[in-house]
């Protein structure tokens, strides 16, 4: 059928009627069906003529000095292009996201386990395998620096880096700290205030993203001189910041384009192999491709921060929380990447969202000789949510309250202020939320009549058929910011085209924003066609050529990328609208976009898009910047410093098996407000696998590391969930739009990932009667160890 | 590298005896990981995959024949009637992926403390032959005589394993696991548990939990003593908690375990009591509900 145009004609019921496919609706991704199929195209599938594999040799020790680096025999090896060091760089030696303070390849010394020393370039992987395996190194090795005692005491077990090269506000291997205190402080006077006093160790251990697509790309060298980089990452632009100056090429040279990522969760937010690839392209002048092996994406990204955490909470008999004083220690690893970040989210967010007149709070990031740490899905507020609400579940017990109305009496919402004395203004339901998840529907007992062991901890393992089996339900919630905070401005770009393609309006949106499986390009074509009334949106390949869009992290990009793509894509509306006018002459005041249309609410359609583009185009490009924030004053942590928060709460049902500590989570349930769901699905889907990341983080997920030493570099051992292990998450999404926000969105993907895992293990201690203070809950830590 | 590719069991033996270091696949399931995780890079590489005996099994009735390479998902299926020890076992191998191509054979090639078909063979008797055939002859190695050192089996240089002889069950059997998640895990430590009633013996076989699959030989010698002393096999009655419990602390005894990133060996040898202690009950309550319907 085709719809024919007549000016003036009040047939507007037909098209008004936004699209299905606009915001609000579900459309499905573009990448989803190729990804199931295994059709999709990663980064690490990319090829070209002639090129050259390159691979890296990494460090066996945690702490070394180099003392000579023989790469003779590697470059003798018939199918070698090049074999580098750092002398070989051209430009600067360091790089980093926040502080420059890791060098390209190793100089002289050794900070952690598998950093990179020198580079092969061959035409077979196999060839550069070899090759690599030849670089023959002389180390002298030297005791690593791991624990939090060694750390703090540089005057008897060393620096990790030495004081004079510290490049920020670092001390004796301390990366970055942040203190804050609010009300009174925690003082001996405001301690007596309180009835009841509950304190706490605990600690977190190192969790992974473990990305599925590894660390890979293709850098081809162009002949202009500069270089263009096919890449899986998070962030294209400051990717390129960070490259340009080692390669010592202007960035306008250094383009980059984005290749398809196989996950991300903060992994891919450092430089990993691009500088790599580049370097050896430009060296041999001939393209380069990098892929990790799964080991080597072990060592050759940064991990979750593992924590040791000292908590005491005071309240007074009828549950009002008095004060909290606590201490978060982040191990760092060998250097800074996000730490001081994550220090910042810590120190701010470490409370939770809870009204507590005082608080003191002290974080640090440790350098150590322990792999880097950075930025993971949570950011500094996952550590600290595990802390909190073991507090909340220890002070409920002790005052002999219902967990869940403690937490609500004390719950913060829109109005309060937070300790950095930032006023939440826009809807913080807390109460709310803990309300809805503890009103959910409980999953049915466990059938001991029909038992199916895929049902039982250990499933088919076959480990029990019902014997030792204890059920346990646990509550939490948690708090997590959304964008960049402390004062950056990590604004967006887009550009939106519109055109007539094939006889029908298309519109274009072009970004370099990193889709990495969160779905931004599905919202972005659903944004544009709900602001310019179109169907048909193509989504321009991610690159350099357009300005930045700020990392794919922070639960930012709809928020950011998104409120650029509405930006820019109504001011392509307007622009349109006014043509019309010039052309026709139109004064009518109520003119909008609609069913591929140009239409007034009272006289009806105007003309038809195709008809006043013509051969024309409409093509604009916006920035979007949320409003400014303020650094934290370093000492009392005072400051506007977030953009905005965001809030989940969880219910997780567990059964044990008590006799052989083996868990299995039941069903993991969380409500959450999104502000507004642009696409419901898509928030469901976020939700869901940010509650299965951090049921990871609860029972199984944690790199273990021994005298600096990886141990568990592989998929045989470092475990995430299957489905077997992951339960039924229900998920209940309240609306309440943010004033501040595009369509008052809330970022969605972190919330539920700081607030799920201490659910579960307070599901696991209701079940056990266990303290539990270490994550992931080991079964030995149900059995033999039973610490505290 | 070479790829040697013989169609037949003849040819794979010949090739086998010209390059001994000729590394054999059959499913792959660990040769590539091991290749892919650098661990070795062998000169020769022995593809099994054409010869399609080795994915057949047959039954005489009182002992099964299974092909080196039929795959546990075949196992699964076809055969836990008369293996389901073993049966049991293979269900907890991986992921579906895994079991369509991973098969005994292998798991007996690579000879893993953390492989799960050894705790079922080592439980389904003395009377388990692994057969291995070179060039010279054919071996039958009893199954205990097979597992030499970690990752290390009696195999030659020459041998390939053909097939396994597995006594068919004549009394119930089972099989336990423990991993830190609910499926495609690493064994933690495992306990294959059989009851023979015809010869008034029971088999055990303990997994990941020493250099070598081995057996818990006194707890098999108590339990056995303990079952025809009180006559039990006759009459089905309980067990009684102290016989389980005593029975559940020799597993454990039996056990040489170490602390790795997997568990800790005090867990390993807790968790292997505990285990010990529900598949004899979960076996006896079987074998005293078949005696009481029999009589
Ligand atoms: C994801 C994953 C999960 C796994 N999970 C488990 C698990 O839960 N439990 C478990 O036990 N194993 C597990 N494994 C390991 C593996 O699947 C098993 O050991 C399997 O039994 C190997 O069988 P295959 O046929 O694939 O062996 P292959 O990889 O082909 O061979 C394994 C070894 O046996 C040798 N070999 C093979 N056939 C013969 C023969 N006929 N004669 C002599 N030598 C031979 C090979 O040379 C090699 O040394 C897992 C592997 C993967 C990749």
């Amino acid at each position: 059928m085709t719809t024919r145009t007549i000016q003036g004609q009040k047939n507007l019921q037909n098209i008004n009627q936004a699209s299905k496919d606009g915001i609000g609706g579900s459309p499905l991704r573009p990448d989803g069906n190729l990804k199931v199929k295994g059709e999709f195209a990663y980064s690490s599938d990319l090829w070209h003529e002639d090129m050259l594999w390159g691979m890296a040799l990494r460090s066996p020790h945690p702490r070394a000095n180099i003392l000579s680096v023989d790469i003779s025999e590697a470059l003798k090896v018939p199918g070698v292009y090049a074999v580098l060091t750092h002398e070989d760089i051209p430009g600067a030696k360091y790089y980093g996201l926040e502080i420059q303070d890791q060098p390209a390849l190793a100089i002289d010394k050794i900070r952690y386990h598998g950093e990179a020393i020198a580079l092969v370039a061959a035409d077979h992987p196999e060839t550069a395998r070899r090759a690599v395996k030849k670089i023959a190194v002389e180390y002298e090795v030297l005791t690593p620096i791991v624990t939090e005692e060694q750390c703090l005491d540089p005057e008897t077990h060393g620096y990790v880096h030495e004081p004079h090269e510290y490049k920020s506000h670092a001390y004796g291997n301390v990366c970055h700290e942040q203190r804050l205190v609010s009300g009174l402080g925690v003082t001996d006077e405001v301690r007596a205030l309180a009835d009841v006093i509950v304190s706490g160790d605990y600690e977190v251990g190192m969790q992974d993203q473990a990305f599925l697509g590894p660390e890979s790309g293709l850098a081809v060298p162009a002949e202009d001189g500069g270089i263009d980089l096919y890449i899986a990452t998070q962030w294209l632009h400051v990717d390129r910041e960070q490259m340009a100056p080692v390669l010592d090429l202007p960035e306008e040279k250094v383009r980059l384009t984005l290749a398809g990522v196989g996950g991300a969760f903060g992994g891919r937010e450092d430089i990993s192999m691009q500088i790599h690839a580049c370097l050896l392209a430009q060296h041999t002048g001939k393209p380069v491709k990098i892929v990790y092996s799964r080991d080597e994406s072990f060592y050759g990204h940064v991990h979750r921060h593992p924590a040791r955490m000292h908590y005491e909470h005071g309240a007074t008999r009828d549950g009002k929380l008095v004060f909290a004083d606590c201490r978060i220690v982040l191990d760092g690893g060998a250097y800074a990447s996000a730490s001081p970040a994550v220090v910042g989210n810590a120190a701010s967010l470490g409370h939770g969202p809870y009204v507590i007149p005082n608080v003191k709070m002290h974080a640090i990031a440790l350098y150590s000789n322990n792999p880097s740490c950075g930025a993971m899905r949570g950011f500094g507020a996952v550590q600290a949510a595990f802390g909190y609400e073991s507090q909340m579940d220890k002070l409920a017990a002790e005052l002999g309250m219902d967990p869940v109305e403690l937490r609500q009496l004390n719950a913060m919402s829109e109005g309060d202020f937070m300790p950095t004395g930032q006023q939440i203004d826009s809807p913080a339901p807390v109460a709310e939320l803990l309300r809805r998840v503890k009103d959910m529907p409980l999953p049915p007992p466990l059938d001991t009549e029909h038992l199916d062991v895929r049902q039982l901890p250990g499933a088919l393992s076959n480990t029990s058929h019902g014997e030792g089996i204890v059920r346990g339900v646990g509550y939490s919630v948690g708090i997590k910011n959304v964008g960049f905070s402390e004062g950056f401005d990590d604004y967006s770009t887009a550009r939106v085209r519109l055109e007539v393609i094939g006889g029908e309006p298309v519109a274009m949106v072009h970004t370099a924003m990193a889709e990495v499986g969160q779905g931004g390009v599905t919202v972005h074509a659903q944004i544009a066609r709900t602001e310019l009334g179109v169907e048909q949106v193509t989504i321009h390949p991610a690159n350099t050529e357009v300005g930045s869009a700020g990392s794919t992290s922070a639960s930012r990009q709809t928020y950011m990328t998104g409120g650029a793509v509405k930006l820019a894509a109504e001011a392509v509306r307007r622009e349109l609208i006014e043509k019309g006018r010039r052309r026709y002459g139109w004064t009518h005041q109520d003119i909008t976009l609609a069913g591929g249309k140009v239409v007034s609410e009272s006289a009806g359609v105007l003309v038809s898009m195709v008809d006043l583009l013509g051969d024309e185009a409409v093509d604009l490009t916006r920035e979007h910047h949320h409003r400014p924030t303020q650094a934290f004053d370093k000492e009392t942590g005072q400051g506007f410093g977030h953009v905005q928060y965001t809030f989940c709460a969880n219910r997780a049902v567990v059964d044990v098996d008590v006799e052989l500590g083996l868990v299995k989570v039941v069903e993991l349930t969380a409500v959450q407000d999104v502000g507004k769901a642009l696409n419901p699905l898509s928030v469901v889907g976020q939700i869901q696998g940010g509650c299965t990341q951090a049921l990871g983080l609860a029972v199984m997920e944690e790199i273990i590391v021994r005298d600096g030493k990886v141990r568990n570099a592989s998929f045989t051992d470092y475990l995430i969930p299957t489905i077997l292990d992951t339960p039924p998450i229900p998920v209940e999404i309240l609306e309440l739009p943010d004033p501040h926000a595009p369509y008052g969105l809330r970022g969605v993907g972190e919330a539920p990932t700081v607030s799920a895992t201490p659910s579960i293990v307070a599901a696991i201690r209701n079940a056990t009667g266990l303290a539990l203070n270490r994550i992931p809950v080991r079964p030995e830590h149900l059995t033999t160890e039973q610490p505290g | 590298m070479e790829f040697l590719r013989p169609a037949t069991w003849d040819e794979a033996l010949a090739a086998k005896a010209e390059y001994p270091t000729a590394l054999p696949i059959s499913g792959g399931t660990d040769v590539m990981v091991e290749m892919n995780f650098d661990v070795h890079r062998p000169s020769a590489i022995l593809d099994l995959n054409r010869i399609t005996e080795l994915t057949e099994w047959s039954n005489d009735g009182s002992v099964v024949r299974l092909g080196a390479s039929v795959p546990y998902t075949r196992i699964i299926e076809e055969l836990s009637g008369p293996l389901p020890g073993l049966a049991l076992a293979a269900h907890t191998v991986g992921s579906p992926q895994i079991r369509n191509r991973g098969g005994v054979g292998g798991n007996l090639g690579g000879a893993s403390p953390a492989g799960d078909a050894h705790p079922a063979l080592l439980a389904a008797g003395r009377d388990v032959f692994v057969e291995a055939a070179s060039v010279r002859g054919t071996r039958m190695i009893p199954i205990d005589e097979f597992y030499v050192g970690v990752k290390r089996n009696s195999l030659a240089a020459d041998e390939l394993i053909r097939a396994v002889h597995i006594p068919v069950a004549d009394g119930p059997q089972q099989f336990s696991k423990i991993g830190t998640r609910n499926a495609m895990v690493i064994a933690v430590c495992a306990f294959g548990f059989a009851l023979h009633p015809k010869n008034g013996t029971v088999g055990t076989g303990i997994g990941s939990a020493a250099p070598t699959p081995r057996r818990a030989v006194e707890a098999e010698e108590y339990l056995r003593d303990v079952l025809a002393e009180r006559g039990l096999w006759e009459s089905g009655d309980l067990l009684g908690a102290e016989v389980v419990q005593r029975f559940g602390e020799l597993v454990k005894a039996a056990a040489s375990p170490i602390d790795d990133v997997r568990g800790t060996a005090e867990y390993r040898r807790h968790s292997l009591a505990v285990m010990a202690r529900r598949t004899l009950t979960w076996c006896w309550n079987d074998y005293s509900k078949q005696i009481r319907s029999a009589a």
